[in-house]
Formats: structure tokens, sequence, C-alpha cells
């Protein structure tokens, strides 16, 4: 289901170098038009409604509309992601309604210390199967 | 036709950026995201220089950019001889099970990182009530410490997984930024650039040197030199034909904008690819690819037929005789040959009897369960195909009422999902020696054929079912043989043969044929000089799916077939040369659509030397409808002969380690 921007509510994302959406997009869909300050998505067919964009637009103006190769018009789904858990809003053709809230992590973001309390790595056990963490924490891999 | 070059006399010429490292990682999904937290510890108190280059925002690149609602490899309770097992049995047969053990060995820790770096994992208690998120984490243990996942099959464990690349990404820039601190360089993580070409050392054609690309947002090329280099670009989508070609074109099961990139640049530096012949048909909900996993494992769902009859039942006497032991347990493979021998009877649409499912649930379930019941449902789907609840809403399907669709999809090609293309790689040398498969190992574990060149997840071949958490295993497998590499190879010094800007002029050809013949028309899409990638793509997926056994073919093919099919490629090979592109958009088009064509060239050459129909349900070899074992239960190895532009075919033996 491609993205698209909702004029009104975009504001270019206050003419910054990198828009967010732009930012995000792993298929590098999102384009700012610059002399609308709007941003839109230049290859529809492209697009994989993996929502991310939707996800990290500070205005919420992207939304998604179903392909229309296969999809009837009037569904929406609307997501609104928090640090720890996210939002769903599914609104069906027949105009009833679900709302879900699931969450989406146990730290805070960007709390992430990777190697902290882990083991140093053991030069002389390099070669041998076995991650660092592994190899500091007495575990030995089995050879079949 | 006349052969175009780029002297930069019509496009800009790109300021060029050369970056030398140790160790460049190209790609940032889970794989790359797993050499980078592995090598960065082993590399960094040495002063190894480790860089990531990615074409996307690393946070939401690759397969996982939308999330998982599972975990699929998780060994937990079993032993990694049975995760062989059930790997060989999925993949007919044929796996380097060095790689696979070797992995099931390895994976479990990854999954334990995920957890402490926040991934919420759902969790069994003792009296069978089932927790996730916050609550799970506050009332069970870790995983590492004994706590009881939520399995929804053998291997699969239950997340809330809408952050899981978030998370894992994290983690890896994290570690780089450790890296970068400590090697005291400017910058070590790259966004938005995409890599087109591998180079070759100087003095050695068969070790990679450098690796050539440009960033698409700014003018700019790049030149990266590197002592040891991994390629972890994900699998190949949309090479085929898919079966929306409208705006629901990029609604693909697979990662839309994974292109091939992991097979087609080591190919042509000549490294040896292994089962290209091998692809993937997963059987989805249909038009939306939702995931059908969680249904039929953790749902307990059935797929009927029209008539309500379970095909996979009705067919498995008549399977067995035809494919003899393969067919003792229905793979993956043989439930979509099953489920396409009613779907041409007349006998579909074929349902996923969610409405059943649910009928049973309430037997012993009250509404407070079932509320909850459904909720998990909705957040299969919402965690990692939310096309396909977009599409339930907008059909007024609410899956308690009414079954859904199900459908064969059109065909993808890669190694870490369940199927097992890919690059041919050294094994790990324990078990390598000790069963003396010599014909496995030739160094380091992960490297290819060509010297310095690793890969993982998607790019490492004959070893499927790796799934998130085996692609980040293996990444760390590959990322710290990456440090011993460099280690061992201290004075080594990469250098390539012609100046940066050749190599530059080449990739910037798209650029400069368009700005040369744009105004030659009044409409520049339409212009006898060039082709724009779109068309080229749309070309190459109408070859693949007629000739190559796309869906459109019920997957059928034969050696007239594809050679008639090789010569289209080859006629498209050489339009190639004349892509045209207007902006760097465009021009990342032009080189993932090419790298697809290499990726699907492999793919049909592949099939046409494995002279039986290994895969029924994923293809057909018309002419040689059977399992053949007699001759072909072995690997195809291939490659593009660097010198010649030759391709080249050896059969490997199959080595078993493990006892059936
Ligand atoms: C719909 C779907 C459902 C799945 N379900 C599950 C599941 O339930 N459980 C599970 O465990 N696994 C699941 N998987 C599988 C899992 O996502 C993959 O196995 C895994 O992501 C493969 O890792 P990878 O690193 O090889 O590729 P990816 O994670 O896809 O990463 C590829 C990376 O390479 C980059 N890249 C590509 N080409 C280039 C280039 N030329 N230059 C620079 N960068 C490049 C991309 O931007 C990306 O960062 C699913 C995948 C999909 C798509
Ligand atoms: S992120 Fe939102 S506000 Fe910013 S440019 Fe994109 S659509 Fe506009
Ligand atoms: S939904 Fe995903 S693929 Fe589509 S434009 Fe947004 S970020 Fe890109």
């Amino acid at each position: 289901m491609p993205s698209y921007v909702i004029n009104e509510k975009c504001d270019g994302c206050k003419g910054q170098e990198r828009t967010a959406c732009m930012y995000i997009c792993p298929n590098d869909l999102m384009k700012l038009d610059r002399d609308r300050m709007k941003a839109y998505n230049q290859e529809p067919e492209q697009c994989w409604e993996c929502y991310n964009c939707v996800k990290i637009c500070p205005q919420q103006a992207i939304e998604v509309r179903g392909y229309q190769d296969f999809c009837p018009m009037g569904a929406n789904v609307i997501p609104l992601r928090g640090t720890d858990s996210i939002m769903w809003t599914i609104k069906f053709r027949d105009g009833s309604l679900k709302r879900f809230k699931f969450p989406i992590r146990t730290t805070p973001e960007g709390s992430i210390d990777p190697y902290a309390g882990k083991p140093e790595p053991d030069y002389n056990r390099i070669k041998e199967p076995g991650f660092f963490t592994h190899q500091g924490e007495g575990v030995t891999m089995p050879t079949p | 036709m006349e052969k175009e070059t780029c002297t930069f006399s019509y496009c800009a010429e790109p300021e060029i950026i050369e970056v030398e490292t140790d160790i460049l990682l190209i790609g940032g999904g889970m794989a790359a995201c797993g050499a980078a937290f592995e090598a960065c510890r082993w590399a960094t108190p040495k002063g190894i220089k480790v860089t990531m280059v990615d074409k996307a925002a690393t946070d939401r690149s690759g397969a996982v950019a939308m999330g998982l609602s599972a975990i699929n490899t998780y060994l937990g309770e079993n032993t990694p001889d049975d995760y062989v097992r059930y790997v060989r049995g999925d993949l007919m047969g044929i796996i380097r099970e060095d790689l696979v053990y070797d992995l099931g060995r390895h994976v479990d820790d990854s999954v334990h990182l995920f957890e402490e770096w926040g991934l919420p994992i759902w969790k069994t208690l003792e009296d069978g009530k089932k927790v996730d998120g916050a609550e799970g984490k506050r009332v069970a243990k870790p995983l590492k410490e004994g706590g009881k996942p939520v399995r929804s099959g053998r291997w699969q464990i239950m997340i809330n997984g809408e952050s899981y690349k978030v998370i894992v990404a994290e983690a890896a820039k994290k570690a780089l930024e450790y890296n970068r601190q400590a090697t005291g360089v400017e910058q070590n993580h790259f966004e938005r650039v995409f890599i087109v070409k591998l180079i070759p050392d100087k003095n050695n054609p068969n070790r990679v040197a450098g690796a050539v690309g440009f960033s698409v947002r700014e003018h700019k090329a790049y030149l990266f030199k590197a002592k040891c280099m991994l390629v972890a670009g994900g699998g190949c989508v949309n090479v085929f034909r898919p079966r929306s070609v409208g705006e629901g074109m990029g609604r693909t099961w697979f990662a839309v904008w994974n292109a091939g990139s992991t097979y087609a640049m080591p190919a042509q530096l000549g490294a040896k690819m292994v089962q290209m012949e091998n692809r993937f048909v997963p059987a989805r909900f249909k038009d939306g690819y939702g995931p059908v996993g969680a249904w039929f494992l953790f749902f307990k769902a059935k797929a009927t037929n029209a008539l309500g009859e379970d095909y996979c039942a009705k067919w498995h006497e008549q399977l067995k005789k035809e494919y003899g032991k393969y067919a003792e347990i229905l793979g993956t493979a043989l439930r979509n040959d099953a489920m396409m021998r009613d779907m041409k009877a007349g006998l579909g649409p074929i349902w996923m009897r969610t409405d059943l499912a649910f009928e049973e649930a309430k037997k012993h379930m009250d509404a407070k369960e079932l509320k909850h019941l459904e909720a998990e449902a909705w957040e299969d789907f919402l965690d990692m195909t939310i096309a396909q609840a977009g599409l339930w809403a907008a059909n007024n399907i609410r899956p308690e009422e009414k079954p859904s669709e199900l459908m064969p999809s059109e065909p993808y090609l890669l190694g870490s999902h369940a199927g097992c293309a890919g690059l041919w790689c050294s094994g790990p040398e324990d078990i390598c020696k000790k069963h003396g498969l010599d014909e496995y190992f030739w160094g380091y574990n992960r490297m290819t054929t060509v010297d310095g060149l690793f890969t993982a997840g998607d790019g490492c071949g004959a070893s499927g079912h790796k799934f998130s958490s085996g692609s980040h295993a293996e990444g760390r497998i590959a990322g710290k043989e990456m440090v011993r590499y460099v280690l061992e190879h201290m004075d080594y010094k990469p250098e390539i043969e012609k100046p940066a800007k050749e190599y530059v002029a080449e990739i910037f050809l798209p650029f400069e044929i368009y700005e040369k013949y744009k105004n030659y028309t009044t409409d520049p899409n339409v212009n006898p000089h060039y082709i724009r990638p779109r068309l080229l793509q749309m070309r190459l997926m109408k070859i693949m799916d007629e000739y190559v056994g796309g869906a459109g073919y019920w997957y059928m093919t034969s050696k007239t077939m594809l050679e008639e099919g090789l010569r289209q490629l080859e006629l498209l090979k050489e339009d190639s040369v004349r892509m045209a592109a207007a902006d760097h958009h465009e021009l990342m088009r032009c080189w993932e659509n090419y790298h697809r064509i290499i990726t699907g060239e492999a793919h049909a050459r592949s099939i046409l030397f494995r002279e039986e129909t290994r895969y029924p349900g994923y293809y057909y070899r018309g002419d040689f409808p059977q399992i053949d074992d007699e001759n072909w239960k072995c690997f195809t190895v291939c490659r593009i002969n660097p010198e010649t532009g030759q391709w080249e075919f050896e059969k490997v033996p199959y080595k078993q380690i493990i006892p059936d």
C-alpha cells in the first residue's frame, strides 16, 4: 500500500537538510519537493508498505492507502509509535474500528551499551569456534 | 550497438571520496549488524578499523525493516544435530551440514543479546500462562537464565518485534562508534551509499581489494579499500514478475529493496556460488503476503481447498509414490506442490481456515483469552506485514468469522529463509577437519572462494533456515574470522589497478547517457538511445516468468525454454550498457536491476545444469520431472570465469555428517 503525504500537515520538516521520511525509507522513496516544501513518494509501485515513514513523521502527515490493483477502497491502518509501545487503529471498509496496543521495547531508546559487563576477547582462542561471549563465559562449543 | 563511455562530458563529475579501512561490511542488515558487533570487539584493542556501508538507514534497513513477530531459529532445549536434520529435511536433502551445525551451536547467544538489549520476548510461566512485553521481562527469567519462551514451533519463538531492527542496529552502531573512537577515524558508518562493484587486487585477481559506489543523497562517489570484506546485502526480490504488476509490484513477500547485490557483486569477481537453482516460493495470504507460520503452528489453523479438504493429507500417498522418502514428512516445497495440484484441478480458492481455528479455541478459552488471541493474530501482521492488516480491513475480513485465501507467490532467491541459494563458502575448521570435508574448507570460516571476501545471512549458500537470529549469528562468525584474517595479513596493503576515476566513470555511465540523449525526443521516457531502469526490470521479470519457471507458468520450465530465456537475457545484458538515469535515485535503480539480471542468469543457468526436479513445488523441469538422487544428490557450484566471462559449472559431493 503506497504511502501518501497529506498536503496540509507536511511542513517539509521545517526545511532541514534531510527530512525524517527521507532519512528512514529503506527503499529511498520519500522525496522533498523543495519548491513546495512538501514530501512525496516518488515511486509508489516500489513501496513495501513498511510504514517506517508513517511512524517517524513528526507531523503525522503520512498515511497509506491500499494498492489499487487489488485492494478495495475505504480502509485505513494508523500507527502511533511511542518509546515502549505502539498503538494501532484499524478502520474497516464498513466503518468499524479496532484498536490494539503492543509493546515494542523493554529498555529505553539509546540505552544499549553493547560490551558492558561482557568478557574481553581471548586472542589465543580466536581460531576456535564460539563467540567472545561464549569463550569468556567458559562455554565450549560441541563438535559433531 | 555502439559502446558508450562516460567521460563526464555531459554529466558533472562527482567528488570522489576514498576510504581506507581494514574490514568493510557491505550491508547493514541482520548479518552485517552481527558482524559489526562481534568484529568491533575483537578488532578494537588491536587497532583494526571496521567500516559499515549501507544503502539505507541502518535503523530500518533490510528484510527486518518493518519488524518481525517471531524469531525463527532458537535452539533452546534442542540440539544442533536435530537442527541439521530439520534443515536437511526441508531443503530436500542437500545442505552443507558443517555450516548448518556451526550455525546451530552459535545462534542462541545472539537471541540472548537481543533480549538483553530490549527486544520483548514472550514467556511461558510455570502455570502455563503466557506473558509478553515489559510484563514478560518483569515476571519471567531471561532466556539465558532458563526462562521459557513461547514456542510457535519447535524452532520458533514469539516476540513483540516491531522495533527488532532498531534495537539490533543500535547495538551495531554503538559497536562501530567504539571502534571509531579507538582507531581515531572520522567516519566508519556510511548510510545511503550504494555499492555497485567490487574491485580485485592489482596483484591477485582472486583477491578483493576495493568496493566502489555512490551516495544517493549527494553527488559523491566512494571508493573503499579494505583488507577483507563482508558482502551481506540480503537476497533477491522482484527478479521474477510478481503476481501484482501495478502499484502492488512493491508488495512482495521478501523485502522489495533487496536486489541480489550479495550474489552479483561477488559473482562478477569470480566467486563460486552454490544451489543457485534453489528458490523460495512461499505460500502466503493472497496479495498481502501476510505470514502464515503462526497461523499453522501457533493458532493451529488448517488450510483446505474450496471443498474443505486438507490438500496435504489428500495428496500425501501420491507424493510418496512420486518423490519417495522426500515426501515422508511434507516439507515446505511439497506442501506447495500439493496445493497446486488442487488449484490446477479447479479446486481453489485455497483457504486458511482462521474461522475454524477460532471456533476450536472457543471450546477451551474464556472471553478474555479469546480477545487476547484475536489481538495476537493481528499483531502477527502488524509487526511484520502491515499491508495484510490493511487488506483484511478493506475486505471487511475478521479472521474469527471468515477464512482467508492462500496463494503460492512469485519466486525469491535467498539463503537465510527457507531457501539455500548463495555463495560457496569455507566451513568451520574443527568440523571440516574432523570429518574429512576437504572440499568444504579453505581457511577462513564463511570466506568465499575469493580471498578476503566473506559473506553471511542470505549470502551464504546451501545452509538455509537461519532466519533473522541465524543471520546475525552468522555475521558474527564471519566478523570474528575477518579479524583473524586481518591479524594474519597485517602487511597486506590493498591496491587496485586503475585510478579511482575510471571505476567511478563506469558507474556514472547511466547519468552521462541520459544527459547526452534526453533532449533527442520530446518525452525523455520514450527514447531509442537508452533504457530506463523501470523497463529494464520489466523486461527481466517477463523473461524470468515466461522462460525460467515463474508463477505465471506454474513454475514449469525445461532445457529448451531455458535456452531461449538465456538468449533473451544475453540481449538484455547487452542493452544494460545503455541504462539511463535522471537522478541518483534512478542511478541506484539501474545498478540494482543490473544485479538482479546477474542473479537471474545464475538462477537460470543453474536450473539448466541440474537435470532433475529437486524442489517440486518451487520449480519443475518438465523434461526431468523426478528427483534423481543417483546423479544429482550433490551441490551444483557455478562461477563466472573472470578471464573469459564464461560460466563454469561443477558438481561437488554432498557429505553427510549427522546421521538420519
Ligand atoms: C516478510 C519477512 C518475514 C520474515 N519472517 C521472519 C521471522 O518470522 N523470523 C525470523 O527469524 N526471520 C524472518 N525473516 C528473515 C530475516 O529477515 C532474514 O533472514 C534476515 O534479515 C537476513 O539477513 P541479511 O543480513 O542477510 O539481509 P538483510 O537483513 O535483508 O540486510 C540487507 C542489508 O544490505 C543493504 N544493502 C543491500 N544491497 C546493498 C548494496 N548494494 N550496497 C549497500 N548496502 C546494501 C540493505 O540496505 C540492508 O541493510 C523474514 C523476512 C521477511 C522479509
Ligand atoms: S517527515 Fe512528515 S513533515 Fe517531514 S517532510 Fe516527511 S511528510 Fe513532511
Ligand atoms: S511505507 Fe516504507 S517503503 Fe513505503 S515510502 Fe514509507 S518507508 Fe518507504
